[in-house]
């Protein structure tokens, strides 16, 4: 990352200033030195504006009972909105829908995509039109794919129910998928997984290629079938990929909001609330922006705190590898 | 590998054959979607549900874009997401050409700025942001949309072109100061134009993140004249759930620039994605 790699070769500005000293006129002295901060002004000022700015006021709207009125008193009420949410069923029960979600979808979206990337990383002919197929779902936007997956569940003529008992007669009636908490919970996750293995399989395809083959053709006279090369040769040198393939799932994973909101918005009930679709409510229909600033913050934590134990294990994992 | 023909032959197969199922299940929703939009309401929920609509008509894409406005909202999305992608692609280079070109007092500290910017879930941010888009007076106004849409994208996109940035030798750069050029024509006459691919995943990534925005543009956007495809589409089905053959005409209005540039810049895409996440 560039933080880290600043290169030791002299830069363009500090050359000038050694060759041709004093030799330069005053002002261009003066222009060079600022020019790096004319460059990145208008960007960063946006940027802090957009970004930096409201994540300072996330935490600081968490601790209040914000009125939304302006100039309203909004006053300071410690971590009462955190205690509210720890002792909020309808929260709690978001947490484990996200869990299931996130337990469900991160580990399908791996093996399959993983799959096809093994598949699809030979000299096959095609496979760059299975590559470009398996990629479509993950460019199109969540709003169109959430619709279609509802219209694809929906309880009356979806393709879903007459797939699942006039072709694999595994269903015996018409199933109201949205009606019940874990029928809901299966076609969001379906959704999720068909939209996200394209995703997954393009990094590990990506990550594949790097893979000498010379290492594979040794096994292979070894005597190792493809399993075993696959499991001894390919799999420790992605590792890296996995990792990273791993914490983007499940932030992602926890993240989960469009699909949700637009296919049951919560329901029936509260019962498929998941936590941002459940800030979402809070915040902008019931205009409690302190809770719901405080169900944010719980959120971003768990997942910081996932990405670090994940980032500490697999730096474990690597050192282990290597003594 | 050491295989003989036959058993070659049978791996290809079932290679292939896995490849095409998968492939089917993938596609076939697109299918589904392409198909119920050719059908007129009565055959929407047929059942069983049929593939080839029996009496395809054009009728759902003619009320969409006509009657349903719909023509409207495509120009509204469109022009908010080329300003918003020109502002990302010049205000990111600008910053990703000062962090990788210039040693300057603070950088260290901007550039982890920026990178914390990287962490940020944008879904954490929307309350204040929406306080912030109400105290800038940018609330139900399409022009409004675009400061958030840029800043939003900035981190990622300076991080994605300092990557580039840092390929390009510094030698070039000398030349050019010993002739005179300021920072601005070495930036604008040198990196840029030896940034093109680079630009070019930038601009796309940039685009597609504007044109299928949807959570920031439903909360702030009340007026109907100024919604964008996204937020019309979904409000569009809430109000009319069973007119699935409009609701899907507009989706593809919707969809089909997506995959026009999916396709032909393919090999954009697997750069910034790749690059994207294998860096970060």
């Amino acid at each position: 990352m560039s933080t880290q790699t600043i290169p030791s070769a002299v830069t363009p500005t500090l050359v000038a200033r050694r060759r041709r000293g004093s030799n330069l006129p005053a002002g261009t002295r003066l222009r060079s030195m600022i020019a790096p901060y004319l460059f990145i002004f208008p960007g960063f000022v946006l940027y802090g504006l957009i970004m930096l700015y409201p994540t300072v006021q996330t935490v600081l709207l968490s601790f209040r009972d914000w009125q939304i009125a302006p100039g309203a008193d909004s006053p300071w009420i410690g971590f009462d909105n955190y205690a509210r949410a720890f002792a909020d069923p309808v929260f709690l029960n978001s947490l484990v829908n996200a869990v299931v979600y996130t337990g469900v979808t991160v580990p399908l979206q791996i093996i399959i995509g993983l799959f096809l990337a093994v598949l699809l990383n030979s000299k096959l002919p095609g496979r760059v039109v299975f590559r470009v197929l398996f990629y479509l779902p993950v460019v199109t936007s969540w709003v169109v794919v959430s619709l279609l997956f509802r219209y694809i569940f929906s309880s009356d003529g979806g393709v879903a129910n007459w797939f699942g008992h006039d072709v694999l007669h595994i269903l015996t009636g018409d199933v109201a998928w949205f009606q019940g908490r874990w029928t809901a919970l299966v076609a969001i996750c379906a959704l999720g997984v068909w939209k996200g293995v394209g995703w997954a399989m393009l990094i590990f395809l990506a990550a594949l290629t790097g893979v000498p083959t010379e290492l594979h053709e040794a096994a292979a006279i070894d005597g190792a079938g493809a399993f075993k090369r696959f499991w001894y040769v390919s799999l420790p040198m992605i590792r890296s990929s996995m990792a990273v393939v791993v914490i983007l799932l499940i932030i992602g994973g926890f993240n989960v909001f469009i699909s949700v909101l637009l296919m049951t918005g919560g329901g029936p009930g509260e019962e498929t609330q998941v936590p941002l679709t459940y800030m979402y409510q809070q915040a902008f229909k019931f205009l409690d922006f302190g809770y719901g600033s405080s169900i944010s913050f719980i959120l971003t934590a768990i997942v910081l705190v996932i990405s670090a134990l994940q980032y500490w294990w697999t730096r474990r994992l690597a050192r282990k590898a290597e003594n | 590998m050491v295989t003989s023909p036959r058993g070659r032959i049978v791996s290809y197969v079932v290679r292939y054959g896995i490849l095409i199922v998968v492939a089917i299940v993938l596609v076939f929703p697109f299918i589904y979607m392409l198909s119920t939009s050719f059908k007129s309401r009565s055959f929407v929920l047929d059942f069983p549900p049929t593939l080839i609509p029996s009496d395809p008509t054009l009728n759902n894409y003619t009320t969409a874009l006509g009657t349903e406005n719909f023509f409207r909202y495509f120009v509204n999305s469109a022009a908010v997401a080329v300003v918003s992608t020109v502002l990302i692609v010049l205000l990111s280079s600008m910053m990703a050409y000062a962090f990788v070109r210039f040693r300057f007092p603070g950088r260290r500290l901007l550039l982890g700025l920026v990178i914390v910017g990287l962490t940020i879930p944008s879904m954490m941010l929307i309350i204040p942001q929406f306080l912030l888009a109400r105290d800038l007076h940018l609330l139900n106004s399409l022009p409004g949309l675009v400061p958030f849409y840029v800043g939003t994208a900035i981190a990622f996109n300076t991080f994605l072109l300092s990557g580039f940035f840092e390929t390009i030798p510094v030698e070039l750069d000398e030349a050019m100061l010993i002739d005179g050029a300021g920072a601005w024509r070495r930036y604008w006459n040198l990196a840029l134009p030896l940034s093109r691919p680079a630009l070019a995943t930038c601009a796309i990534f940039a685009f597609l993140g504007s044109w299928d925005e949807f959570v920031w543009a439903l909360t702030v956007l009340n007026d109907t004249d100024s919604r964008t495809l996204p937020i019309a589409i979904a409000l569009f089905q809430g109000q009319h759930s069973t007119s699935w053959g409009l609701v899907f005409a507009a989706s593809i209005v919707a969809v089909v620039p997506v995959l026009l540039l999916y396709v032909i810049f393919q090999r954009y895409f697997v750069a910034g994605i790749t690059s994207g996440a294998l860096k970060s």
